[in-house]
């Protein structure tokens, strides 16, 4: 394989498809601490010009970490539609990119076409794509889902009720639920991080806000982002789960590191399928998030971009409700500063999208990023824009169990108010029917916690 | 003159309201008064204090009392208001204090009065600058040459206990915990019986430099104390961080931790100095630290 191209009169040439990936990417700290990174801005583009002439046939063929030495890599291989990969193989990115943007190809079109694609490929187009081309592309696509909601209708807006507390108190738990509920957050999920994952302490956690929802009679689902394993064993032990959460990364090895295989979601799959109380078909919340395979030490040295598109596809396998990137989560030696952490929620909506799922975003920073909370409210309101699915609900953005800045529960309704979006429909109309928001905006009853003491 | 700001605000809200300038607008600032001379007066309590960090924001709460309860239950922000969808200016503010005092804990430099105090001499990591040291975690675990140099020329080797001071993720954590502390310690290990080797400062440091410095000072127990990432609100929190005799290829698991040492909602420095010499004591005793200390020590 030759692989080089001419700039300004120099020559640069690339050994292999990875490293034409790699050098291809926008500039990421986590692909330069990989060392895999373009040297200059020139040979960046150049990668680019090479990057636009490959086949998508080569993108499958080539993939990041060979077929037989991963099973990620085989999970996505074998879930290509055969009959429509043989239309565009010979689609080179460069074409792939104006055929996603043409005013002449709709949303069920590249649907379509999603199921013909590898991580690689997904990967590859968003490299040659810019900010603007991201939004353009990622809006374009609707990927509808349906637990309890409907998420993913054009022109909403969900927001996760993120109601963490240090230690996990119910009582804690419960009042940042109300807190969050009372600004309109929830209608993606009420979804908490437990700080100790027994399944004892999650089984109360599902119990306590399944209570919620059925007393106030809430369209929504819960939640408890513990490991996939405890969950399965709260459920066994009957505990009432909507959803069934768990963090994916994009190499076998990474996965490992997870303590997670193809094979054990399949079994969660089934299992949430069995005894989920909400009504489904899509039962299943995946969060990723760029530079997680490298922080394993299991990236194989491919770029984290392509690492995270992996992540996508093979999320696809298991129908998700839901999707979301904890993109400015992992800290600035993967991802430095505000720029780089807006580039990459644009890549992970657009990448999610044309994968075919749910998307959201988790918009947040931690404090030695080089961010602050008027770039995330930058990044919300872009995400938004490129008609993301879902942001998170923290209250006032500062997250008490995890310590990082994420949305705040203010955050959605005012996203909603500025861009003329609505929450979930289900949600909406509960929202309307407690008296919290009218004709698009907030009530004067909204914003107080005990207003859910009342019943 | 008895008339307060409120009163003078209040009459010109009233003013620029019959002529349609303003809508109607909360309660003015209780912070600023005007003097007995009639000069404004701007003099603010403390915001971060918890008095005022709890303070509800809710306009007109269903069940006030249950509001209260619901706020008390947690230390996440709850209760704190609107402006229609946006946050109250006081929680706004707030936020962006907490926020700020973690950015100038972070980009801050050590001082060197407090480095003198204890005479500390000053060593470098591979890391030269904050933003790479930020960029680049593996090379704040490294001492650069110069470093190695000057630690075996100053200091004495093989002691029981070796102290070094580093600044992590925040130059606050030392700059308001070490005094407390290091006495502490240094006089908890002597009266131990404990030989303490040459105690200095690393800069753009990371934890496992520890693994670094005993390849070259040979001690039997590193203590590092060492900057937190700062929390929002709490930037000055430091860990003691101790192994026995660590060695290049050493990981958390071979260390213990004292972590969240701060006045500030943590444990206390001079509380935690005493902990650090039950640990090192222990290590010594059992010639292991981390995982394998308890193992052979026999208890979970």
């Amino acid at each position: 394989m030759l692989l080089r191209t001419k700039l300004f009169g120099e020559t640069y040439e690339f050994a292999t498809i990875k490293e034409v990936l790699a050098k291809a990417n926008e500039e990421k700290s986590g692909d330069q601490q990989a060392g895999i990174a373009a040297n200059t801005a020139a040979e960046r583009v150049a990668a680019r010009l090479v990057l636009a002439e490959v086949p998508l046939s080569v993108l499958r063929e080539n993939p990041v970490v060979p077929y037989d030495d991963d099973e990620v890599t085989r999970a996505i291989d074998d879930a290509v539609n055969e009959t429509i990969y043989q239309e565009i193989k010979g689609w080179t990115v460069g074409e792939f990119r104006e055929w996603i943007l043409s005013n002449k190809t709709d949303s069920d079109q590249i649907r379509r076409v999603s199921n013909a694609l590898t991580g690689e490929m997904v990967a590859g187009v968003a490299k040659l794509m810019s900010n603007l081309d991201l939004v353009v592309g990622g809006r374009k696509i609707h990927v509808v889902t349906h637990c309890n909601n409907t998420m993913g209708l054009p022109g909403t807006l969900a927001s996760r009720n993120q109601p963490n507390h240090p230690t996990d108190s119910i009582d804690g738990i419960r009042a940042a639920t109300y807190e969050g509920l009372s600004y309109g957050s929830g209608d993606s999920v009420i979804g908490i991080n437990p700080s100790d994952d027994s399944v004892g302490n999650v089984s109360r956690i599902l119990e306590m806000t399944k209570d919620i929802i059925d007393r106030w009679e809430i369209p929504t689902q819960n939640c408890v982002l513990s490991h996939v394993t405890t969950q399965m064993e709260a459920m066994k032990r009957g505990a009432p789960l909507g959803l069934m959460f768990q963090s994916l990364a994009g190499s076998e090895k990474a996965m490992q590191s997870f303590g997670i295989s193809v094979g054990l979601l399949d079994e969660a799959y089934d299992m949430a399928k069995k005894y989920a109380w909400t009504t489904g078909p899509n039962y299943m919340y995946f969060e990723t998030g760029q530079g997680s395979a490298l922080s394993a030490d299991a990236h194989n040295g491919a770029d984290q971009l392509v690492l995270e598109a992996r992540n996508y596809s093979l999320a696809k396998r298991w129908d998700p409700y839901q999707v979301n990137t904890v993109v400015g989560f992992i800290g600035p030696e993967y991802l430095y500063d505000s720029r780089q952490i807006s580039r990459a929620a644009l890549e992970d909506h657009f990448m999610g999208k044309l994968t075919g799922i749910s998307m959201g975003c988790d918009v947040c920073y931690t404090n030695h990023a080089v961010a602050d909370q008027n770039d995330l409210e930058s990044l919300a309101v872009l995400f938004a824009s490129a008609g993301g699915s879902f942001i998170m609900g923290v209250p006032m953005g500062d997250d008490a169990m995890l310590s990082y800045q994420s949305t705040s529960y203010h955050d959605a309704p005012s996203l909603r108010q500025a861009l003329g979006l609505r929450p979930l429909p289900e949600f909406e109309a509960w929202m309307e029917d407690i008296g919290i928001w009218k004709n698009g905006q907030l009530t004067d009853l909204a914003g107080d916690a005990s207003l859910f003491l009342q019943r | 003159m008895t008339q307060t700001i409120e009163e003078v605000v209040a009459r010109v809200l009233a003013e620029l309201r019959n002529e349609g300038l303003v809508p109607d607008v909360q309660q003015p600032s209780a912070g600023a008064r005007v003097d007995d001379a009639g000069g404004l007066v701007i003099d603010l309590p403390d915001p971060t204090e918890e008095v005022h960090r709890r303070a509800i924001g809710v306009t007109d709460p269903a069940d006030p009392d249950g509001l209260k309860n619901l706020c008390a239950s947690t230390s996440a922000r709850l209760g704190v208001g609107r402006a229609g969808p946006r946050p109250l200016t006081r929680s706004l503010l707030l936020f962006k204090a907490d926020h700020g005092v973690t950015q100038d804990a972070i980009y801050g430099v050590v001082s060197e009065e407090i480095r003198e105090k204890f005479g500390l001499f000053t060593v470098h990591t591979k890391a030269p600058e904050r933003d790479v040291y930020l960029l680049r975690p593996d090379w704040g675990r490294l001492l650069d040459d110069e470093a190695k140099a000057t630690i075996k020329e100053n200091c004495i080797q093989g002691p029981d206990v070796q102290i070094c001071v580093g600044d992590g993720l925040s130059a606050a954590a030392i700059d308001n915990n070490l005094t407390d502390i290091y006495p502490a310690l240094e006089q908890g290990l002597k009266s131990a019986g404990l030989t303490l080797g040459t105690p200095f400062f690393i800069e753009n440091a990371r934890v496992g430099v520890m693994n670094d410095v005993n390849a070259i000072i040979h001690a039997k127990v590193i203590v590092l104390l060492i900057g937190e990432r700062p929390g929002l609100g709490i930037a000055d929190a430091m860990s003691a961080y101790m192994g026995f005799d660590p060695q290049p290829g050493k990981t958390d698991a071979d260390r213990d931790l004292i972590c969240m040492i701060t006045t500030h909602g943590g444990t206390n420095p001079l509380e935690a100095g005493a902990y650090v010499v039950e640990f090192v004591k222990r290590m010594i005793k059992y010639s292991a630290s981390g995982v394998r200390l308890r193992e052979v020590a026999g208890d979970a």
